[in-house]
């Protein structure tokens, strides 16, 4: 299966609480079943993406990281 | 027995749907401090991006982050005057509760913050209100201190009391901060 990305949000260079605060509010826009990809530099942001995703029932599909950035895959919930 | 109440428009009313904050975050924003008002929009924030209802109420201390900016002297009589001489409103003007050097603590703070890419306490309030954060300026605390609606930034709840605050607050993980 592949997916596809609805929508790449960069929060690089960001910190607690703005890449989270962000993702909720492109998460917004988004109609049930897409994917969004989220890009950030913040190290806290790996269990902060881990506990929105829990906390909101979007599932986290990908957790990543690659040279310094952390690539998060969320689906917006059914 | 029978109870009967002289005057039924008193008894305290329970909270409406829209009122209440069942599972969502409650804050009593009792100290003016920036260092204290900035873990607390950084809360609210967080709160409101996991779906949550939040409400924040400002009493006592925690009102004159709500102060515009540029006011300067508020309230009538020698004391009120002194007080908003004294404890300056605005955001901008909020002090650290340690390490405040004369105003140098606080300045340190923000270009620390700007340099690590932490996000003010402006654009955390710009943000809290975009995310639906309730923002309620205590009414007791602003006849207190001498502080009107027209002193006040744009963008907040109407001034209530803390029968609404807890009201509100039933169900809700509150904090004090």
């Amino acid at each position: 299966m592949t997916i596809t990305i609805a929508r790449t949000l960069d929060v690089k260079g960001l910190s607690c609480p703005i890449p989270i605060v962000k993702t909720a509010q492109a998460m917004k826009q988004l109609v049930a079943g897409d994917v969004i990809e989220v890009l950030a530099t913040d190290p806290g942001s790996v269990k902060d993406f881990a506990a929105w995703s829990k906390a909101t029932r979007n599932p986290l599909i990908e957790s990543s990281q690659e040279g310094g950035v952390f690539r998060f895959v969320l689906q917006k919930k059914g | 027995m029978t109870l009967v109440m002289d005057r039924p428009e008193i008894a305290p009313q329970p909270a409406t749907e829209d009122e209440k904050t069942t599972g969502g975050l409650v804050i009593f924003a009792w100290s003016g401090e920036l260092d204290k008002i900035w873990p607390t929009l950084i809360l609210a924030n967080t709160a409101a991006a996991l779906g949550k209802p939040v409400t924040v109420f400002f009493t006592f201390w925690g009102l004159f982050p709500l102060v515009k900016n540029d006011r300067g002297i508020t309230g009538d009589g020698w004391m009120q005057k002194m007080l908003s001489f004294m404890n300056r409103g605005g955001l901008k003007n909020m002090k650290l509760s340690k390490m405040n050097f004369m105003g140098m603590g606080p300045s340190m703070m923000k270009t620390l913050a700007k340099r690590y890419s932490v996000s003010s306490p402006q654009d955390l309030l710009d943000t809290a209100k975009e995310m639906g954060v309730k923002l309620i300026p205590c009414q007791m605390t602003m006849d207190l201190m001498g502080l009107t609606k027209d002193d006040l930034i744009d963008g907040l709840e109407e001034p209530a009391g803390a029968a609404t605050a807890l009201a509100v607050a039933e169900g809700a993980t509150t904090l004090f901060i």
